[in-house]
């Protein structure tokens, strides 16, 4: 028993970086920072509008957002597009529905309260939710600190992946898989799909590769967490309001028991 | 009634008298309001309430997200998210029913610590203490089939994994799994009796809750003292105690009001800090992810189950022994298992008369080993199963097990005790400078890792 709890002890000491390291690849992901990140970080609209560009010229042609109403385009809080906007942009996309009148399903041109069409064709995961099914920020040693110090790390992770990219590729068992220093494992199926200067936002912004990237990773965060501004809110109100009754529920406690310990005085 | 001597209640007006000659609930509720409580609570005693609030919080928030769910494995993934984004209110309903889950097991593991330092669960109170433990299993098993429902990839590995303990019992094992599971797989069929019961059992919480309650109010609150209220005439009781209302009811909701505090910066700025990002992944029986890890609350006594591996000597003595009935597997979920019965039977294991760790110079330092020995498990309950991990795993549940079958049972034998105030009344005067005035001005009470 001593021997062993002298070499798991030992072990522990010199080796336990490398225990945990074993099982994954040592991925590389960029703390970028986000407007959305913090207590009372909100998302840039504009950005999120340039997002939404860039998934709609690049991302969806192998991946869904089956999730996500077209109709939140306009919701306050997220891109906030006017509603004649969503409208147009509505019918560009066509979804697979049913047609009631037929009672068959076909390709219908959208409508607003439509979702965004999934997207299996290729077998790219379904990007509604990725920002928060990814963790971008672990550890150290399992202890959840990185996460709390700097977010669970979704829309970092995504940002990194897309701009993590080494060049190299291989061919293994008939696919291209392509070495990415942010997926775990090193290497992946999808192609690099962004480069400098690959979009040209409306507003003439930063149409680099970093910036292209983090513009979709935010979009992203928010298809996965639309009603982020109104849960930070409800956060900062109930903070407030319990601060408060905190308050004054320490003092008539304080009051109540002063004749108890003998605090004739207070 | 038994219990501590106090006040009758007395109807005044008419109204009361009238309900009172029918039904006696006025005085169950005077009783229960104002029932006499050892003056000498510190905040440790607070757990009660925040766990009976939490409960009533996941049942309201629980009955409404029910009305918006659809238990059904194509559709309940998207019903999770047709919550998150199109109920009103549902992302915050859906987000303190999670969050509470894990507020719900700071408070009871709070709690049930509270009760292994000061003795709680010693005579009179092994069957509050007993009913206690099977209201935690009743909310480990009403938590992780909640956590099964909104049909992620952890629900659906940790459901295979969990259910898959079942298979490890020798003989019926298999078929127990199976009648679990309602097929030979994790499927719709587990998925709705999941449901039901995830529905069912936090009221068998309930009421056993009020059980639980009523256990303790006939025998009395423990203190930090360990030294029961004086029950031989009204006045000496009252020395020692104060009435519930509004003593214990402002204190107990200021330090609500505080943990609250805590609980919705946590669900309005990091609600899926304590959750795991594979769960936002729709459940794919054909994909198994990297790490499958229970919920925090499980880890310590996942490690427990984990750290039976075969090839200690034990499960290979117990192999040996039954002839190799007892696998590695199976040893591990008796483990498990075990080491909560080991704690629900510490009324019977701990030989010391003294009720209070205050009092015991050698329990202190055990049990200081234990709370850190506990912390020790969640964390290597979520590190990988492999070296050093797997040992300390070992030895950490090695001390579990020896803590309650080796220490409780020989400290009350070489253990000498240090001198208990005679009264309650007496304690609380050493310590506040008695009623009689002359107080420091200091108004905060003791803390329990005094």
């Amino acid at each position: 028993m001593l021997s062993k709890l002298t070499t798991a002890l030992a072990a522990l000491v010199i080796g336990s970086s490398a225990a945990i390291a074993a099982g994954d690849y040592e991925t590389q992901i960029t703390d970028y920072a986000f407007p959305f990140e913090g207590p009372f970080g909100t998302y840039d609209q504009n950005q999120l509008q340039r997002g939404l560009k860039v998934y709609t010229e690049i991302c969806s042609a192998c991946h869904g957002l089956k999730f996500v109403p077209i109709r939140t385009l306009s919701d306050a809080g997220g891109p906030e597009f006017s509603e004649d906007q969503v409208k147009a942009y509505a019918e560009l996309i066509e979804v697979y529905k049913l047609d009631e009148e037929t009672g068959e399903y076909d390709y219908f041109q959208a409508s607003v309260t439509d979702h965004f069409p999934a997207n299996n064709s290729v077998g790219a995961p379904d990007l509604s939710l990725m920002a928060k099914a990814r963790a971008g920020f672990h550890g150290p040693v399992n202890l959840g600190i990185n996460q709390l110090v700097k977010g669970m790390g979704g829309p970092e992770y995504i940002a990194s992946l897309l701009t993590g990219y080494t060049g190299e590729e291989k061919e293994e068992a008939g696919t291209i898989l392509y070495e990415n220093t942010a997926f775990p494992g090193g290497w992946i199926s999808m192609a690099p799909v962004i480069e400098d200067g690959w979009i040209d936002f409306d507003d003439g912004a930063d149409n680099s590769q970093d910036a292209i990237a983090t513009d979709v990773a935010a979009f992203l965060m928010w298809t996965a967490e639309p009603k982020l501004a109104a849960r930070k809110q409800m956060g900062l109100t109930a903070v407030i309001m319990l601060a408060v009754l905190s308050v004054l529920l320490y003092f008539t406690n304080k009051r109540i028991w002063a004749p108890v310990k003998g605090n004739k005085d207070d | 009634m038994a219990g501590i001597p106090h006040d009758q209640y007395e109807p005044t007006t008419g109204a009361e008298k009238w309900v009172h000659r029918r039904i006696p609930i006025l005085g169950l509720l005077y009783d229960t309001l104002m029932i006499p409580t050892p003056k000498n609570l510190n905040w440790m005693w607070i757990w009660g309430i925040v766990l009976t609030f939490t409960l009533l919080l996941q049942i309201i928030t629980g009955i409404v997200l029910v009305m918006h769910y659809t238990p059904h494995v194509d559709l309940a993934f998207g019903s999770v998210e047709h919550i998150m984004r199109n109920v009103n209110g549902g992302w915050a309903l859906r987000y303190i029913h999670a969050n509470g889950a894990s507020l719900f097991f700071i408070a009871v593991y709070a709690h049930i610590f509270r009760n292994l330092y000061y003795g709680s669960y010693k005579a009179p109170r092994e069957i509050t203490w007993v009913i206690g433990i099977v209201i935690y299993l009743l909310m480990m098993g009403t938590a992780f089939m909640g956590y099964v429902l909104p049909w992620g990839q952890m629900s659906f590995w940790g459901a295979t994994v969990i259910t898959g303990l079942f298979g490890a019992i020798p003989f019926v094992g298999e078929g127990l799994q199976t009648w679990l599971l309602g097929g030979p797989a994790v499927d719709n069929a587990t998925l709705t009796r999941f449901f039901s019961l995830h529905y069912l059992m936090p009221f068998l919480i309930l009421g056993l809750t009020i059980v639980h309650i009523w256990s303790f109010h006939s025998t009395g609150n423990n203190n930090p003292t360990g030294v029961e209220v004086r029950r031989t005439s009204k006045e000496e009781a009252k020395r020692d105690t104060l009435p519930f209302w509004p003593y214990f009811v402002i204190k107990d909701a200021f330090a609500l009001a505080v943990i609250l505090l805590v609980f919705f910066a946590v669900v309005g700025f990091m609600p899926n800090y304590l959750g795991h990002p594979d769960n936002y992944i729709e459940a794919n029986a054909l994909a198994t992810p990297a790490h499958i890890v229970p919920e925090w609350y499980f880890l310590p006594f996942y490690a427990i189950l984990r750290a039976f591996t075969a090839d200690v000597w034990i499960v290979i003595a117990a192999n040996w022994i039954t002839g190799g009935i007892v696998d590695a597997k199976f040893f591990g979920v008796v483990a498990m298992f075990g080491a909560i019965v080991a704690m629900a039977l510490a009324p019977w294991l701990d030989t010391s008369s003294v009720r209070s760790g205050r009092y015991r110079p050698m329990f202190k330092w055990f049990f200081l080993v234990l709370v850190i020995d506990f912390f020790a498990l969640m964390w290597l309950g979520a590190m990988p199963a492999e070296e050093p991990w797997a040992s300390l795993s070992l030895i950490a549940s090695t001390y579990w097990f020896a803590y309650f079958l080796v220490v409780l049972p020989l400290l009350g034998v070489f253990e000498k005790p240090l001198a208990r105030p005679a009264t309650i009344e007496e304690a609380y005067a050493n310590e506040h400078g008695g009623s009689t005035g002359g107080g420091s001005g200091k108004a905060t009470a003791a803390t329990p890792a005094e």
